[in-house]
């Protein structure tokens, strides 16, 4: 797609980035974010994902390519005049401002009269369940305390784009669970568009609309959060998101949107064929844990049943999380919920599972 | 620990107090670290804190002169200097036997320079009188001796005034070893019976016999008393009771009484007279003043001086116009470390900045090319200035080659304030920038960043968020700058010339030769006691806890 076209809020069009001369770090990208829209770049460090954010925040160029703000061009535009706001990693606090001046800061710049910078400073303060600490230096606050000033100050001078880059990583996970749900109550209350930046893939299903992927300089999938997961459009974003068994095998026949694939050990199955085109391409077979069965009555018709051997039984409190060894394959995970009536498998054991073959995606090796 | 309050003391599983405990636990801990710091601490204090606080007390210390004249300083007591007339006879005497010994030790010299420090010519004063006070006195000596021969018998004497039991002690110590170590030399004693009818005499003469014997090893048995001791015996006698000598025994009677008769029609002389021949300065009023000033043990002369003030018998005075030249320097001083400081806050300031933005290889380069100098002599450094900025140096050759200056108008960069404080702001350079880059090294750049995300300009950015998390590393800077220049040296001695040296220059010629030790103490007390308080100020201003060395 060519996103100029797009009526995006926000929209990369052919951006590329090379810092030097040599290798890309951002080839070729089209984005468009929509208004009010939770976009989440997604991806391995080194992907490109932090430069796309910088590059439209203003801390970096783009060597080729336009970045389009509300349908303007904004790359020669300098990053205090794009009225963005930004969360950043360590929060970059000022250390020598109080809470309140520190929030304060974007409105004076903006030359906001007095009473009115002091109205918006204790909204802000109120919206993140702050108020009491305008008085507090940074390094009084405690890093949960600290992420939520950052949000008020990115927030304060009402940007209609914020950008946040990993925002959470500094935060233990409880604390992280319970940011994810604010930012993305207070982004949606305010209607503001959010790009927000992360290596963690649970933070980007729970908290996004839309989800880019990146892997080496590229977008992989673009796509809501369960399109994403159930429906990988390649091997990386399979492998990258969530947990996914594979089979290597090769095409067999395609017919009829089915793909016929012989595994490595000689076993035929079914498979939804995503990116493999015609017979004798080399395939992975990627299989979600949880679509996985060990009970021949929760199958129905159509099920594919396959030999296995348990090699492996954790328990999970929630679910139980069993190792088997199927096609040759070793790490073949499943899971299984703690329900009453669930079996718990012991190692050794020789036993029947079976999927659906919709959920089997033969995708590209 | 809330427990405590109400049932008392928290214990430890021993049932001690825990507080105790704890103490006992950190005790062992605290002593083992002051073990280890106790070699460095040792070393310090033995070879610096030490030696410092000496040569400080130097600074009030002024024993010298009740040491060397300790009758005089008693005789003074009651010489009143705003009468306009010199002391007492008795105070010429006591000043005459005080200078003979002290003459006989080599130590009027010392007194005349320490004396001179306070009034010029006092020390040819002291070296020329010293020369000729041994002979003060022979007109009664040669009296005495026409007399009776007797008194030209060092046996005499020794009778006289010697205690019997140091007589036998001292003619023990002479049969045996002298060498030995083990059996000092016993000094002499004067016996009890003369000391309250003779007073002076007795005081005088052992004086002599103790200079004899450890200053020239000569036996008080075998040797003359020197003349002032006659002179003392003359005027003892002359005031002596009469009664009291008939009622002396033995040789005393027979000597002392026959003496006495004859002193009231002896030829007679006058010491002030005396002095005053040698030196019409003895005559004046304003010499006897001075030393009455400084017989005190500690004196605030040196840093009256110091100050530009003196101490005379009035009290305080401002020094004459033309002696008045520490409170410029100490002025000078403070004005130039203040100019060199801010050079060096303006020069660093951006290569401190440079240096932390660069990349990891570049900024160590450039770290190096900070650092290089330190690899030249800092005399090579000054004195590659010394060629740079003279009258035929490279820069003024420059300048006349380029038609910017003519030829007979040749600038004068050296020798003068403007060369020491661009000498010393390119030594003290690094000083400033190491301090200012690691702090700076340690702003995250994302300060700026999130500065200039939420609207700064490049400008306030850096002006409200990069420049106050950078000002502990511009104060480090400056404090070490201006206590280094301060106290520096070598620079301006080199390049100052005249008006561009500094208080340390001064200190320096007082030490090394003018010898006066003292001034030279005070005013260095006076320079590190304004560091101190300049350090005070800028913690009270500033948090001596903003101040990072990275």
């Amino acid at each position: 797609m060519t996103a100029a076209s797009d009526n995006g809020f926000v929209v990369f069009d052919r951006v590329q980035k090379s810092y030097d001369g040599e290798n890309l770090v951002v080839k070729d990208l089209n984005l468009s974010v929509g208004k009010g829209e939770f976009l989440t770049m997604l991806g391995p460090s080194g992907s490109g994902k932090t430069t796309c954010l910088m590059m439209l925040a203003g801390f970096e160029t783009a060597t080729h390519g336009d970045i389009l703000l509300d349908g303007k061009p904004i790359n020669n535009i300098p990053p205090h005049k794009r009225g963005i706001g930004m969360v950043f990693q360590n929060y970059a606090l000022f250390p020598h401002m109080t809470v309140a001046e520190n929030l304060t800061f974007p409105l004076e710049v903006r030359k906001i009269g007095k009473s009115d910078r002091e109205a918006k400073v204790k909204r802000a303060l109120d919206m993140v369940q702050m108020g009491e600490f305008g008085g507090r230096r940074p390094a009084q606050l405690s890093g949960g305390q600290q992420q939520r000033i950052a949000l008020a100050r990115a927030l304060v001078f009402e940007p209609e784009l914020v950008l946040m880059d990993e925002p959470l990583g500094a935060l233990d996970k409880q604390l992280r669970e319970h940011m994810q749900f604010e930012i993305t109550r207070l982004a949606h209350n305010l209607g503001i568009t959010t790009v927000y930046v992360t290596h963690d893939q649970t933070e980007a299903l729970t908290m996004s609309d839309r989800v880019a992927v990146f892997d080496d300089g590229r977008i992989q999938q673009l796509a809501p959060p369960d399109e994403l997961y159930e429906q990988p459009k390649n091997s990386f974003v399979a492998q990258f998101i969530g947990e996914n068994n594979t089979l290597m095998g090769t095409v067999k026949e395609i017919n009829d949107g089915v793909a016929l694939v012989e595994l490595d050990d000689g076993e035929l199955i079914d498979a939804k064929p995503v990116n493999v085109s015609k017979p004798g391409e080399r395939t992975m077979v990627s299989i979600r844990p949880e679509r996985v069965e060990i009970s021949k009555e929760r199958l129905g018709e159509g099920a594919h049943l396959i030999h296995a051997e348990v090699l492996e039984f954790i328990y999970m409190g929630d679910i139980y999380r069993t190792r088997l060894r199927v096609a040759g394959n070793e790490d073949f995970v499943i899971k299984t919920r703690n329900a009453p009536d669930q079996r718990r498998l012991k190692p050794g054991e020789q036993i029947e599972i079976g999927w659906f073959p919709e959920d089997c995606r033969a995708l590209d090796a | 620990m809330s427990d405590a309050t109400d049932t008392g003391p928290v214990l430890a599983a021993d049932g001690r107090p825990l507080k105790r405990s704890l103490q006992r636990a950190l005790r062992a801990e605290k002593l083992r670290a002051l073990a280890l710091i106790a070699p460095l601490l040792i070393f310090i204090l033995v070879t610096f804190i030490a030696p410092i606080a000496d040569m400080l007390f130097r600074s009030v210390e002024n024993e010298i002169v009740s040491d060397t004249l300790p009758r005089t300083t008693l005789a003074l007591d009651g010489w009143d200097h705003k009468s306009g007339q010199i002391p007492s006879e008795d105070v010429f005497a006591a000043f005459t036997y005080d200078l003979v010994a002290a003459a006989e030790r080599k130590q009027h010299t010392r007194l005349g320079t320490r004396l001179n420090y306070e009034m010029t010519g006092i020390s040819s004063l002291f070296r020329k009188t010293g020369r000729r006070v041994d002979d003060f006195g022979e007109l009664y000596m040669d009296q005495f001796v026409d007399l009776d021969p007797a008194w030209v018998e060092p046996a005499t004497w020794v009778t006289l005034f010697a205690d019997p039991a140091w007589i036998s002690s001292f003619e023990d110590w002479q049969a045996g070893d002298r060498k030995d170590a083990t059996r000092p030399q016993p000094l002499f004693v004067a016996s009890d019976t003369l000391g309250t009818i003779l007073p002076e005499t007795t005081d005088s003469y052992t004086e002599f016999a103790r200079v004899a014997q450890t200053v020239n090893a000569d036996s008080p048995l075998e040797e003359t008393p020197w003349a002032p001791v006659y002179e003392a015996l003359y005027r003892d006698l002359s005031r002596a009771d009469s009664a009291a000598i008939a009622a002396l025994e033995g040789p005393a009677r027979t000597l002392l009484a026959p003496a006495q008769a004859a002193v009231a029609g002896f030829r007679t002389e006058t010491l002030s007279d005396l002095y005053i021949d040698v030196d019409k300065d003895w005559g004046d009023p304003e010499v006897w003043a001075t030393i009455q000033a400084f017989t005190p043990k500690y004196t605030a002369g040196y840093f009256l001086n110091a100050v530009d003030l003196q101490q005379t018998a009035d009290g305080i005075a401002v020094q004459p116009e033309d002696q008045r030249i520490y409170f410029l320097l100490f002025k000078r001083t403070m004005f130039m470390s203040m100019m060199i400081m801010g050079s060096c806050v303006l020069l660093g300031y951006p290569i401190a900045y440079l240096l932390s933005n660069l990349s990891l290889r570049a900024s160590n380069l450039l770290l190096i090319l900070v650092l290089l100098p330190f690899w030249a002599s800092l005399l090579v450094r000054t004195s590659a200035w010394k060629v740079l900025l003279q009258q035929q140096g490279v820069i003024n050759d420059v300048l006349v080659w380029l038609g910017l200056v003519d030829d007979g108008h040749r600038l004068v960069m050296i020798n003068n304030q403007f060369g020491t404080i661009v000498a010393m702001t390119h030594i003290l350079l690094p000083f400033m920038i190491l301090p200012l880059y690691s702090v700076m090294k340690t702003i995250p750049h994302t300060y700026v960043r999130a500065a200039k995300s939420l609207g700064a300009t490049n400008w306030t950015a850096f002006w409200r968020v990069y420049f106050p998390q950078s000002v502990p590393g511009i104060g480090a800077g400056c404090i070490l700058v201006f206590i280094l220049s301060i106290g520096y040296y070598i620079t301006p001695e080199l390049v100052g010339g005249t008006t561009g040296t500094f208080i340390s220059n001064r200190i320096a010629y007082h030490i090394s030769s003018s010898l006066n030790w003292g001034l030279a103490a005070a005013l260095g007390a006076i320079l590190l006691a304004v560091v101190l308080i300049l350090y005070w100020a800028y913690d009270r201003l500033v948090g001596i806890d903003n101040v990072s060395l990275g």
